[in-house]
Formats: structure tokens, sequence, C-alpha cells
């Protein structure tokens, strides 16, 4: 226990003064840092040919990003397929198909990192780097570049909206936004977490796999082949870009991408640190401190009591080993170096953040366990994926301004801006598709024969398959692994979830801040609803848990609770 | 604006020249944050940390005998042995056994290690700690519980014909502490163990 609350200590000490610092990046005025990174940043506009001061409309701006990620998806698609003939290649490993190819470009582009494969065995180490590692620093970074312009446009306290040159509301320049993002943050910290795991032991090399004699010739197995490779690199960013696509099949539960207790606090704390950061960031950003109150207590509310429930349901037995040994911890599926409830703190936050690595095998998690993970990426905005994490919340938040203005009476506005059928549109649309996809797909997969897959029978057979879509659209990336994920049928109905749970919460809510932007604003009177209160603490947080989980309760219910209260009688 | 002479004419106005832009920002990015990051860290590793960077291999006379990091199958009555494994401990096919608590499977397996367990050991099925019939998450865990250590001390101990205290000491001294007293939970490292043991074994003039 005591290490958990030391988790969430250091966590939350590291992303203060991180976040002050992301908001020094994101403010007009220069730095002391500039010295060192301008120059950098100066080579980098030059040579991708862009002017970093320009101010773009949402439309450019959103223009901008998808074509950045469409030409990187076409790139990474063509080195997945012919890695077989790239350099780089010390275990020969050959090219994916298609359908996994597609998948595997999805699920990175989208910072999702969902794999139906293991990397081990199925990755060059040249598409490790150039093709995974490249879009686990990009993809995060364009979640910031998108939560800050939204920021900027919409919540900033500020006289009057920046405008581009034909005199319509400016949300930044894509292009700085997402430089300074990668330059001044991703690789920086990625680059000290990187080495902090090579120090505990974290394979990095270009070498091939070792080979070893085992010790007990009576055991049978004659020769060991250890893959190794750049690992801490790719694991070091994994982590702190929630991304959680790892090298090994197993990800962090393997000792070589998370060897001893040390590295599993190094790596536990850089699944939260950025998601964080940016909370603290918002505030001094927008020069509305109490937004950050505002957001950091619903947040750590949800995260503390799913986490708990979490914790609880790993230290219970494992129904099967009843009789069968000492009574003790759920350890199915997880490992001894960690135990059941740093495995299980792991599992609540890499869920709470769409970040996906895992420390141990979700499938094999208690069912109550397993149901929280769930909730956690219905919510999907408890901290959050890097940047889209706070943007899910903000639209939460507006939905309660709206839901608060309406139950007393007031016309709904937020910070003096008008909200009005427009808005509340485009707010459903990114709130909706959610249900819609997850349950559509989920009942599509086990109504038609074959489709599922599913290894586990019973209830737990459906929480595989509603894992699975949940963690596409969540953008999270971790699985009930035991489900034969690699066919044509997953592989492209994921890919649609992934695509669509990731662009859709992006470009909505950009739009929308636009539009609000370009509102007069009102002054704020005895009359407003005063959204940085308790109160609307309160309110927000009960909006979130009705609309992230009431819709999801039937299949809930159908699945890990029916579980666990059929192991419990 | 006087930034405007330090930038290359920009070639976006028209929509081929938009994609191209695009793909020049996405080569430049690749080049950055997928080749120069990750191959700068493998460089300062390779300096700073060359046992680690290679997978923590151990050696011994000469020949490589496995890693710290990567569990070993056991079977002999002579050495300890490590968790069940879903990939048989190959590290190319690491795995969990990812199957669900109300999996009758897993039932099934943990019945047919309990017994075995408690057979090889001569101890009741409530006196097995839990880490021994519960499949690891990554297949290969080097690692097991001091419990599991000590249930296995006499069975080692007759194999081997050695008095039962020197191998209790060995396991005692090879009880690795949470980090700090916080991080992480005790353990021993099964490999490191056994070799130990057949050092031990070797001074003693028993084969085991």
């Amino acid at each position: 226990m005591n290490e958990v609350l030391l988790i969430y200590a250091v966590a939350l000490l590291l992303a203060w003064p991180l976040g002050l610092y992301l908001a020094t990046i994101y403010s007009p005025r220069p730095t002391a840092l500039d010295r060192l990174f301008g120059p950098v940043e100066w080579v980098l506009y030059r040579a991708i040919g862009v002017d970093p001061l320009a101010p773009m409309h949402w439309k450019a701006y959103g223009k901008a990003l998808l074509k950045l990620h469409v030409v990187l998806a076409l790139l990474v698609l063509v080195i997945l397929m012919q890695q077989g003939r790239l350099p780089l290649n010390p275990d020969g490993i050959a090219g994916m198909s298609w359908d996994l190819a597609l998948h595997t470009t999805a699920s990175f582009i989208t910072n999702t990192n969902q794999q139906h494969y293991s990397g081990q065995a199925q990755l060059s180490y040249f598409a490790h780097l150039v093709a995974i590692v490249s879009l686990q620093v990009i993809t995060p970074a364009a979640g910031i570049a998108a939560l800050v312009a939204i920021l900027r446009t919409a919540f900033a306290r500020r006289e009057a909206s920046a405008l581009t040159t034909d005199g319509a509301v400016s949300v930044g320049n894509f292009h700085a936004d997402l430089v300074r993002a990668i330059v001044r943050l991703m690789l920086p910290v990625a680059f000290i977490t990187a080495l902090l795991l090579a120090w505990q032991g974290v394979p990095n090399t270009l070498e091939g796999a070792q080979t070893a004699t085992p010790l007990d010739p009576s055991a049978e197995l004659a020769e060991q082949r250890i893959p190794v490779g750049p690992v801490a690199p790719m694991v070091a960013i994994k982590q702190v870009g929630t991304n959680g696509g790892g090298w090994y099949g197993p990800n962090s539960s393997v000792p070589l991408e998370n060897p001893t207790p040390v590295s599993n606090v190094v790596e536990t704390v850089a699944i939260v640190l950025i998601p964080m950061a940016l909370v603290f960031m918002a505030g001094y950003l927008t020069g509305r401190r109490r937004l950050t109150l505002l957001v950091m207590g619903v947040m750590l509310s949800m995260s503390v009591v799913l986490t708990g429930i979490n914790i609880w349901s790993e230290n219970q037995p494992n129904a099967s080993f009843a009789g069968l040994a000492a009574e003790g911890p759920n350890l199915e599926g997880k490992e001894v170096r960690f135990g059941a409830t740093a495995t299980a703190l792991w599992g609540s936050f890499t869920t709470q953040t769409s970040n996906g690595s895992v420390n141990g095998m979700h499938d094999s998690f208690n069912p109550l366990g397993g149901a929280a993970t769930l909730m956690d990426m219905f919510i999907n905005a408890t901290f959050g994926g890097v940047g889209v994490g706070l943007i899910n919340f903000l639209l939460f938040l507006l939905l309660a301004v709206f839901l608060g203005s309406l139950m007393v009476g007031r016309s709904p506005e937020v910070y003096g801006r008008a909200l009005e059928a427009k808005e509340i549109k485009l707010i459903c649309i990114a709130l909706l598709i959610q249900p819609l996809l997850i349950l559509g797909l989920t009942a599509t997969a086990v109504a038609i024969p074959g489709l599922a897959q599913n290894s586990n029978p019973g209830f737990h057979g459906l929480s595989q398959v509603l894992y699975e879509y949940t963690s596409a659209f969540a953008n999270n990336g971790s699985g009930f692994e035991g489900l034969g994920d690699d066919t044509p049928w997953w592989n492209i109905s994921c890919a649609l979830a992934l695509i669509l749970g990731r662009f859709i919460p992006i470009l909505a809510p950009l739009a929308l801040a636009a539009h609000l932007a370009g509102k007069r604003v009102a002054p704020t009177t005895s009359g407003s609803l005063a959204v940085e209160t308790p109160t609307f603490a309160v309110l927000t947080l009960g909006v979130i848990l009705m609309f992230a989980l009431l819709s999801f309760f039937p299949v809930l219910a159908l699945g890990p609770f029916a579980e666990f209260l059929s192991l419990a009688s | 604006m006087n930034h405007a002479p330090s930038f290359a004419p920009t070639v976006s106005a028209t929509p081929i020249g938009r994609w191209l832009q695009a793909l020049r920002g996405a080569l430049v990015l690749m080049l950055l944050c997928g080749v120069l990051y990750p191959l700068l860290t493998v460089a300062i590793s390779g300096v700073l940390f060359p046992r680690q960077s290679t997978g923590s291999l151990i050696e011994r006379d000469g020949t490589v005998i496995g890693s710290a990091l990567v569990g070993q199958p056991f079977k002999a009555p002579g050495y300890f042995h490590g968790r069940p494994s879903a990939a048989g401990y190959d590290p190319f096919g690491v795995s969990g056994s990812n199957l669900a608590s109300s999996n009758p499977a897993l039932r099934e397996r943990a019945r047919a290690s309990s017994s075995e367990i408690a057979a090889a050991n001569a101890v009741e099925p409530a006196a097995i700690p839990v880490d021994l019939i519960a499949a690891s998450g990554s297949g290969i865990d080097p690692h097991i519980s001091p419990e599991a250590a000590e249930l296995q001390i006499d069975r080692v101990a007759a194999a081997r014909g050695l008095p039962r205290a020197a191998i209790a000491a060995l396991v005692a001294a090879h009880v690795e502490s949470p980090v700090l007293g916080v991080l992480g939970q005790p353990r021993v490292n099964v490999l490191r163990l056994n070799l130990a043991l057949a050092d031990l074994g070797v001074e003693a003039g028993v084969t085991p």
C-alpha cells in the first residue's frame, strides 16, 4: 500500500513543475531554454519548409494534422510490409500480412498501440525504430498540439482572439505546437527515462538475439535464444507518451522490458506523468488556476476509487486455485517481483490514461479487477491520453455546464461565451459515437459465429470481445490477450474503431473551440453559472459517470459482473 | 513579423505542394524521433551499461548459461524449480496463459501442478505458495517467492546429499528484499540460486 501512495505522490510532485514548464513552452514570452532548443527548432522548420508563426484557422490546423498523419501512415505501412528487405534485421524477420500491417499502422498512428503481433518475433529493429518509435513520439505530441490549440482558443483569459490573415479566428500554428512538444518535452523526457531503464537492465543494443545453454539439461530446453535490441528507447517513449506498445508480446511483464521494482516505479510514474502535467499546464496556460483544481479534483477522485477496487480485487485469491495452494493474492499472469498490488496499480493507471502497456495479464485479472479497467476506458478522461484525455474531460465539462445551466434555469455559457445548438451537436457527436461503435461492433462480433475467436468460455468470453473494442476506441491498446485477434475481421474492424476513436474526438472539439472563440464575451454577473466550484465539480463527476458508465452498464452486467457473481456462488 | 527572410519560400500554395510538405515533415520527424533519438541512447548505454545493454548475460566457464532476467526450466530434483510457464520458458514465445479465473482449464492446470508439487516435496497442497501454481505474465519470470524456495529445501538437500542447513543458508543469501523496504516483493532469482547450488555440488563432488 505504501508503494501505491508513494507512486501517486511522486507522480503528482513531478507533474506539477513539469506542467509549469509546459505552460512556458506554449506562452508567447521568450524563455531561458530558447537558446538551447531554438536553433534545433529553427533547423526543423527549415527542413520541413514551414512558417511557425503563421496563424491558422481551425480547418487549416486540422488539415495539417491529418495530412501529416496520412503520410506517416503510408510510410509506416510500407515499412511494415517490406521489413524483410530493409536493413537492421539481424533476426531475419519477414514482412507483415496486409491486414496485420493495416491494423498495426492504424493502431500506432492513433497513439493506441494495440498489438495483434508480438514485437520480439514479428518486427525488425528498423521497423521498431523508424516506424514504431517515431510514431510513439509524434502522435502524443500531436495530441498536445490539439489540446493547446483548444485551450488557448476557447478557455484562455484574454481580451480578444488572435486572427488569421483573412480575419477568421486563429487556433495557433500546428507545426510550431507539434515541434515544440517533440523537441522540448517528449524527446528530453523519453531520453532520461530510456537511460534510467537501460541502467536497470532493459537491453539497448543493435546486436541480434543472444544464445544461451540452460543449466539443467534434464528440463529438455537445449538452447535458449534471448531476443534483445534497442529496447530501452522504445519502452521509455511507450510509457511517457501514453502509447503502450512494447517490444515483447506480454509488454512490461517481461523482465527484459521491466527488470526490477525500480524500473517498475519509473515506468508506472511515466504512465501518468505527462497526462497529469497537462492538467497543471492548463491552469497556468489559460490563467485559470482554479480550473486545474477542479479538473484534478474530479480526475483524482475517479482514479482513487477505481484503482482501489482493482487493488482490492487482485489481492483476493484466484477462484481456480481454491484448495490447491495456500491462500494468497491472484498471481496468475503476474510477476513475483511486482506482486498483485503493483500490478493492479499499473493496470488502473494504464487504462485511466489510455496508455495500454501492462505489467501483468489483464485477461487473468479477477472479474472485478477486469471490470475496473473496463470502466476506466469507458470514462477515458481520468488523466486520459496525452492531450486527448483532457480534451475529453473538457467536453464532459461543457456538457455539465449545459445541463447545470438548464437545471437552474440560466442560459448556458462557459467563461462568458454562450453554448448553443451547434456546440451541443459537436459535443454529442464526439461523445455518442463511443457507445454506438463499441456496442455495435461487440454485438456483431459475438452474433456472427467464427468472428469472435475468444479463448475463454462463458461470461468472460464476452468480456474479451468488449475489452478489445473498448480498448481500440479509447486508443488504449491493452487487451484480454487470449483473444485470437490476428484475423482479417479483427484487424479491419479494430482499425475502424481506432481511427474514429482518435480523430473525431480531436477535430470536433477543435471546431467547437474555434466556434466558441468567435462569440462575443458576456460580462460575468451574479447570474452566471460558477464553474470553478466544488458543487460544479460534483455535477461534472455525475455527468461523466452517467454518460460513460450507464451506457455500458448492461454489457458490464452480462460480462464481468455475471462472472463475478457466478464465481462467488 | 520580421521572421520572413529566415524561412525557405513555402511550397504549400497548391494541393500537391501541401502533400509534399507533409511528406517532408514526416521524413524529417521520422529521422529525428525514430533514428537520432534511439541511436543516441544505444550509443550511451553501450558505454555506460555494457553488461545490461546486451541482456544481462551470465557466463560460466566461457559459455553463456542464460540471462539474469530470463527464467529457465528446471526439472531435476536437485535444482530449485520456477513457476509454471505458458511459453515453456522460450523468450521468443513469451506469453501468459491468459486464462480467466472462471475458465475450467485453469483449474485443471492448477490441480496438476498442485499435486505434482505436493508429491515431489512431500507437503500438503495448503502449504504450497500460490506463485508456484500460478503461471507468470511473461512466461519467463526469473523469480519465485522466498516461501516457494523454502518449500523446496528438503527435496534439494536430499537429492544432493547435503545438509539441510547448507541449502537453507544458500537460499537465505539469495533472498532479495523490496527496494528501500517499499518497492517490489521479496524474491529469489531461481537461476542464480541454482548456479550457486551447482558450484556447491562440484566442490562437494556431488553431481545432481
